[in-house]
């Protein structure tokens, strides 16, 4: 009887193979990729908790526990680039989070297709700039001697502003800059989600009487409601990073007390001072602190609005 | 009567005050967003009127819009710089084998995926899946690119990053979104699965070969972090490193002026000048891939948001 059994299943194995194997073939490249570039690397995450020799290797150098977290919670640079992080993030959540939002809803509701096509592509525009060349026009643009700012402020007999080196107003610098550079692709995904909605809701909504704002309030948010929970649950999950290039980029010696964030942190401590086992620490804690906010994010978002994004 | 007149009366009313209501909206909505437009192009041009006018021109408005006194040799002057010219060439090399190295390997790994009868998905799946939670950060990747002897080649600045989970995922769907009356009629014929791949699958595939394309080739053009990180050798230098310097040197001969333009040495061409140039260079040749991709990228990314 067992044979019987197991035989047609040997015999589907070796026609499926027989049919298939190249599609197993294929998989092998993008398989040994994953292996080698991202879980050897997640086994280097133990240099955390290890003293790491360069002539020891990961492997050999020798465990200490949580002695680099120990003196992570004791220095006083952790506290500043937690605070810096943190504050920024906020920051950002608060102004460029909503930026492509409204953008997209103000772009959506242009009668003229003509007009919105082409505000759509400049503003997609910025997106393809890199931070090095956005920190140059910066450096131009708000330069107290030739910049556009500080030129009609002498103008009007006013004193130059230093934007650039100036502690207070560096980080109202740096989330005008992201607004520039990415809330136009960013509205990509929302007039996305929005193409999708039924114009029949529309037209039953304006039979009804309904004023254009609340088609906007009541149909149109509603619809892409999805589309802004999944990335807020995002933004949440990533509260912790700020992105390195920007910030790298844009600080200088007056403004690093107040933007120095965790990525550029843990270069710097890293791979400039040599300090492998300090570094991966660092990196480590702020991403078991990010997936633990995703989690936690994920989760009222089930219980309020019964979705999320697992 | 009273009923007669009231009842057109309550509509034209509201008819009133919702086109006003209408037009208060389409002002702000035209308004801001044609601001933010200019906001937007305006660093643009004067990036680009600078780079093609006369240093003195600049001088008298550095804030221009349009070009005055057309003067190029800035330009020659940054195609004559040999620092600047290797790197280029490197970032142009690694754009375009990056590019087509992630095209090739995800559309490999994706396409065996998004075929139903194939075994073993589930585990394939999660190998990918757990990539996208637990990324291991600079050092852990440092070392291991260094015990692979990638540190200071060209490989290091595209191989680490080649296939991401999520164009991966993003790839499945599309293929899965293909007709299975066409790929089942082509397997009847007799056609093998690297047949139908090459022939059928890959030739619908250009919505989304032209989204992920794109999203690396700007990633690619564009990167500063893998540059730093992983060259130590000036000559192998990805462009937007060498730009980095030529701006900070400007800055060095501002700062050395004493803030004052008209104070720098004017014998030379001047730095700041160059500095416009340089970085218009880099800027132009990425941006002009869109235009040509923007069809098919319009139709990917819907997909993608729709979907994934």
């Amino acid at each position: 009887m067992t044979p019987s059994v197991i035989k047609p299943r040997q015999q589907s194995w070796k026609k499926y193979w027989k049919a298939n194997w190249i599609l197993h073939v294929f998989l092998i490249p993008g398989m040994l990729y994953f292996i080698i570039f991202k879980y050897i690397p997640m086994y280097g995450i133990t240099i955390a908790f290890k003293d790491f020799n360069i002539v020891k290797g990961v492997m050999n150098s020798p465990w200490v526990g949580l002695k680099h977290f120990n003196y992570l919670w004791q220095s006083r640079d952790f506290w500043r680039v937690l605070r810096n992080s943190l504050e920024i993030s906020m920051l950002r959540m608060v102004c460029s989070f909503p930026a492509p939002l409204l953008l997209a809803l103000m772009l959506n509701e242009m009668r003229s297709i003509r007009y919105k096509r082409t505000m759509q592509t400049i503003l997609y525009l910025p997106h393809f700039i890199s931070w090095v060349i956005i920190v140059g026009i910066l450096n131009n643009l708000l330069s107290p001697s030739t910049g556009i700012f500080n030129f009609f402020r002498r103008e009007m007999g006013l004193n130059p502003i230093y934007f650039l080196t100036d502690s207070t107003k560096i980080r109202a610098v740096l989330v005008i800059a992201e607004i520039w550079k990415g809330a136009g692709w960013g509205t990509i995904v929302y007039m996305a989600a929005m193409t999708s909605i039924d114009p029949s809701l529309y037209e039953a909504a304006m039979i009804d009487g309904a004023s254009r704002l609340q088609r906007i309030r009541y149909i149109t948010l509603p619809c892409i409601s999805s589309t802004i929970v999944v990335l807020l649950i995002m933004r949440v999950g990533s509260l912790m990073s700020n992105g390195f290039e920007e910030i790298y980029l844009l600080q200088n010696a007056m403004t690093i007390e107040v933007v120095e964030v965790f990525e550029v942190y843990s270069y710097t401590v890293g791979l400039k001072e040599g300090r492998y086992s300090f570094s991966t620490a660092v990196g480590l804690f702020t991403s078991v602190i990010g997936c633990i906010l995703l989690f936690i994010t994920n989760y009222f978002s089930r219980k309020v609005r019964g979705y999320g994004l697992w | 009567m009273v009923t007669k007149t009231e009842m057109p009366v309550k509509p034209a009313k509201k008819k009133i005050r919702s086109s006003m209501e209408d037009k208060i909206i389409s002002f702000v909505c035209y308004s801001v967003v044609t601001i933010f437009a200019i906001a937007v192009i305006y660093p643009m041009l004067n990036l680009i009127s600078v780079s093609i006018s006369s240093y003195r021109a600049y001088l008298l408005r550095p804030w221009m819009f349009f070009p005055t006194e057309l003067d190029f040799t800035a330009f020659a002057t940054v195609f004559k710089s040999p620092q600047l010219m290797k790197s280029y060439g490197n970032t142009i090399f690694i754009t375009v084998v990056g590019t087509i190295l992630t095209l090739g390997i995800t559309a490999l790994t994706a396409y065996p995926i998004s075929r139903p009868q194939l075994r073993g998905k589930a585990i394939y799946m999660t190998i990918i899946i757990i990539t996208m939670m637990i990324g291991a950060g600079t050092i852990p990747n440092f070392l291991l690119i260094r015990d692979l002897g990638m540190y200071n080649t060209i490989w290091a600045l595209f191989i680490p990053s080649t296939v991401g989970a999520y164009n991966v995922i993003l790839m499945i769907n599309f293929f899965r979104g293909m007709p299975d009356s066409l790929l089942e009629a082509a397997k009847v014929d007799g056609a093998s699965e690297g047949l139908i791949l090459a022939r059928i699958v890959l030739p619908l595939s250009l919505p989304i070969m032209a989204t992920i394309g794109l999203f690396r080739a700007v990633g690619l053009w564009n990167s500063y972090f893998a540059g730093i990180v992983y060259i130590r050798d000036r000559d192998l230098w990805p462009v937007q490193l060498v730009l980095r310097e030529v701006i900070l040197a400007a800055n060095t001969a501002m700062a050395e002026s004493g803030g004052n333009a008209a104070e720098m040495d004017t014998a030379n061409i001047p730095t700041i000048s160059i500095q416009y140039a340089s970085l218009l260079v880099v800027m132009v040749p990425i941006m002009c891939v869109y235009p040509f991709l923007q069809k098919y990228f319009a139709k990917g990314i819907m997909l993608g948001a729709v979907k994934g």
